[in-house]
């Protein structure tokens, strides 16, 4: 995997699964935590030259839905100059 | 000429068949059954269905999938052109995935699946599909969802009421929604979307508590002109 996506409700968007977790935490008797919000992460393997545009049409496409959410893209492999 | 209505099946739709009853029930016309990975839709549609169901499991978002099959391009085209499209339930969010409809629906506010019948408020009676309804008119429906949470900013909000494109609202708080949105219609009023399941309310049972008729109100709308015609 060379390729990670961070999908996130965007921020004013209410999050009741993160609601949810943050209530368990909380019975838990984990103290000190002040919000909690849920989102996915994508993992994918792409070819070396896909570029940051193509990566940001398939998120704004079909892995996150814009209405309600962000994505941050990374890209974890760091680049290797030829010797 | 007889009516034509078509319903859509997707992998995990499991109100399809629902629909086509509904749709035979009130035109008297079998309905036509089309496969999403079908890229064209028959000629001469009157009346395309979305039906509800867990399309594709719910993976990504609900509707998410299923909204780039092949099909829905051709629902696209057929909505553009005025035919009426009626989404339901996971119809609806497939409606707001791929565009047709604004907003998003997301997990219900209260976490848990609602599953019962709610009393909606008529807000819109101009469209293809509320025509025959009359305005502020209550109708019971039932509901079955985990994610019908409808959202949208205010701006879209406001345009909606605006605009008079809320078909329904909920009477009481059944998952979240903003303002109380049940279902909403395009701007040309041919494309609905509503969480209820009207097909499911399209004739009186022997208990009160199913059943009910009230969903028929929302086919005969659609199909009513036609078929009288």
């Amino acid at each position: 995997m060379n390729t990670r996506i961070l999908v996130r409700l965007k921020p004013g968007v209410l999050d009741p699964q993160g609601r949810a977790v943050h209530n368990a935490l909380d019975s838990l008797g984990f103290d000190g935590v002040d919000d909690v919000r849920v989102g996915r992460m994508i993992e994918m393997d792409v070819a070396e030259g896909t570029s940051d545009d193509t990566l940001r049409a398939m998120c704004e496409q079909l892995l996150a839905n814009m209405v309600i959410e962000d994505f941050v893209v990374e890209r974890l492999d760091p680049v290797v100059e030829p010797a | 000429m007889a009516f034509k209505g078509a319903v859509i099946t997707f992998p995990g739709s499991n109100c399809d068949r629902d629909m086509a009853v509904a749709i035979e029930a009130v035109s008297g016309e079998c309905a036509i059954r089309i496969w999403h990975g079908d890229a064209q839709l028959p000629d001469g549609l009157d009346l395309i269905a979305l039906p509800g169901g867990f399309s594709y499991g719910d993976y990504l978002r609900c509707g998410a999938m299923a909204a780039k099959s092949p099909v829905m391009r051709a629902v696209a085209d057929a909505a553009g052109r005025g035919v009426p499209v009626l989404g339901v339930c996971n119809g609806f969010q497939l409606l707001t995935e791929s565009g047709l409809l604004p907003g998003a629906l997301m997990r219900n506010g209260q976490q848990t699946f609602v599953c019962r019948t709610v009393d909606l408020e008529v807000a819109n009676t101009s469209s293809v599909f509320t025509r025959s309804l009359t305005p502020d008119e209550h109708i019971r429906i039932p509901v079955a969802h985990h994610d019908g949470n409808y959202f949208a900013d205010e701006a879209t909000l406001d345009a909606l009421e605006g605009d008079g494109r809320v078909a329904f609202r909920y009477t009481d708080q059944v998952n979240g929604s903003q303002r109380n949105i049940a279902g909403i219609v395009n701007n040309a009023g041919n494309v609905l979307g509503m969480m209820p399941h009207p097909e499911r309310a399209i004739e009186d049972a022997a208990h009160p508590s199913l059943g009910g008729d009230d969903g028929r109100k929302v086919f005969e709308s659609a199909i009513g002109a036609l078929v009288t015609a």
